[in-house]
């Protein structure tokens, strides 16, 4: 009886095994993240990776200072001033929003202000929203990156442990953060 | 011992070791300055010694194998009597030329490591900054005029018989810079500066390698090592300081503005415009290199545009996203890299 437990123990070991995390680097389009963005982006480490080297890319933390905030909110804290669901961070990135969030998502349809030359892919764009997420510990803890290869400013993103997100009226963005 | 396989065996190597020199010049057997050709006379001597070695004991031990104590039907014979001092001699004998002959090759290593190291103390040397990203590498010709610093990438062209200091980082993990021709492998270590000296003797195109394994592409992390006379070196150095020029035709200019309102933009530099991002190699002159992709393709309007539209199946994970550009579109982007020389 125990060997045959201990049998079906080292089966459903080997089996959990299996499914081995699917890095995609070629997204087919048409694209929409929307349906698949739970499974492809926020459980996915590869694309919670991606996010982050993006991140520094891009020039994020040029304003978001790594989530501690400087000329931009903070975003490892829990308050949201543009809502914390993934769509309406996808829509911050790619649209802008006021007071100098700037658009990655094309001229077309951005908020008035700042818009950056040239158009940051969807998916990449979805790859950011993930990362945003887990900065303030909405991403699931066993997919999100450990400690960063470079100079620490904050606790890695796995460590960190979600915050109750409250979205902040939308005129909040006018006193300094 | 059987003959057949044995034969065949060592004409395999022969073979194989045989098609180790000459192709397309990435080779530590066909050195082309000074420090390869000192690793090259240390190999020889590892060889030649090993050689002598090998024989020697494969002789030994067929020797042995064939001077057996007979069949089952020959008497076994009483040992000599002064067996132990024999078996001393010859082991003890055989322990001391061991230690002489690998004490010697110690000491070639040991000078051959001196010898190496004496490009160092040259007083005046080409500095080249050498960064290693996933996964290509960038190149930045040092000058103490800032205007004067050129960029490029996966492309190190060098002046003949002059020492070049390469200043060697990393952005990301660890990388290994290795022109075989030229010199052995130094590592690039992000956080830790490292360097290396070169120094081509001879003119000619030489093949790098990323030595040390770092992700995905590290296979397609190449890059060549242009080595020519000083004049045609300056003049090469003279045109990469220059803007890229101004598109003139309608379709450049319209490649132009695909090129600064798409995705290329955000990563990539093209002197002279708006482009300035540096997280991918610099374009200012794209089109006077003989290789993209880190020496992945050759660099012609096809694979351009196959690169472009979709880099993700030539080098799957490479940080450069697919770009679906409509066909007019392309072409135009295509016209305008063509003007970047």
């Amino acid at each position: 009886m125990a060997r045959t437990g201990t049998l079906l123990a080292v089966v459903a070991v080997a089996a959990a095994g299996c499914r081995r995390e699917e890095r995609d680097f070629r997204p087919d389009p048409p694209f929409s993240a929307a349906a698949v963005y739970d499974r492809e982006f926020e459980r996915n480490a590869y694309a919670l990776a991606e996010g982050k080297r993006l991140f520094v890319a891009m020039n994020c933390q040029g304003c978001h200072n790594l989530g501690g905030g400087g000329m931009g909110p903070p975003l490892m804290d829990a308050e949201w001033i543009y809502g914390f669901g993934p769509s309406q961070i996808y829509e911050t990135i790619s649209k802008g929003r006021p007071n100098g969030m700037p658009a990655f998502g094309g001229p077309e349809g951005a908020t008035p202000g700042v818009t950056v030359a040239g158009t940051l892919p969807e998916y990449q764009r979805w790859q950011l929203v993930a990362y945003v997420r887990s900065l303030s510990g909405l991403a699931d803890k066993d997919a999100a990156p450990s400690r960063s290869d470079h100079m620490k400013g904050k606790p890695p993103e796995n460590s960190k442990d979600p915050e109750a997100p409250q979205v902040a009226p939308p005129d909040a963005g006018d006193k300094p953060k | 011992m059987s003959g057949r396989p044995f034969l065949v065996g060592t004409a395999a190597v022969g073979l194989a070791a045989a098609g180790c020199t000459g192709i397309n010049n990435q080779s530590a057997l066909d050195p082309a300055g000074v420090q390869a050709g000192r690793i090259h006379g240390l190999w020889d001597l590892f060889l030649a010694v090993c050689v002598i070695v090998y024989v020697l004991v494969m002789a030994f031990v067929i020797w042995a194998v064939a001077r057996r104590r007979g069949g089952s039907d020959r008497p076994v014979t009483a040992p000599p009597a002064n067996q132990d001092l024999r078996t001393g001699v010859i082991v003890g004998g055989c322990v001391v030329l061991t230690v002489v002959v690998l004490f010697g090759l110690l000491i070639a290593d040991f000078l051959t490591g001196r010898g190496i190291d004496s490009l160092a103390a040259d007083a005046d040397p080409l500095v080249v900054k050498v960064t290693g990203h996933q996964w290509w590498w960038e190149v930045e010709y040092q000058d103490p005029v800032p205007s004067h610093v050129v960029t490029t990438a996966n492309e190190i062209h060098i002046p003949v018989g002059r020492t070049v200091r390469v200043e060697l980082s990393s952005s990301d993990v660890i990388h290994s810079f290795w022109v075989p021709n030229l010199h052995g492998k130094t590592d690039m270590i992000p956080g830790r500066p490292t360097r290396t000296f070169l120094r081509a003797d001879r003119e000619g195109l030489y093949w790098g390698q990323c030595a040390e394994f770092c992700g995905h592409q590290h296979a397609n992390m190449r890059l060549q090592v242009v080595a020519r006379p000083e004049a045609e070196f300056q003049a090469w150095l003279a045109a990469q300081r220059r803007p890229a020029p101004e598109p003139t035709a309608e379709s450049q200019k319209r490649g132009q503005q695909v090129f600064l309102t798409r995705s290329c933009v955000l990563c990539h530099t093209v002197a002279g415009t708006t482009a300035q991002s540096r997280v991918g190699p610099p374009l200012t002159h794209v089109a006077g290199r003989a290789r993209i992709a880190a020496g992945t393709l050759p660099n012609t309007r096809g694979h351009l545009g196959g690169w472009v539209s979709d880099p993700q199946s030539v080098k799957p994970g490479v940080r450069m996203p697919p770009n679906p550009l409509a066909p007019d579109e392309l072409r135009a982007l295509l016209d305008y890299l063509e003007t970047l020389k």
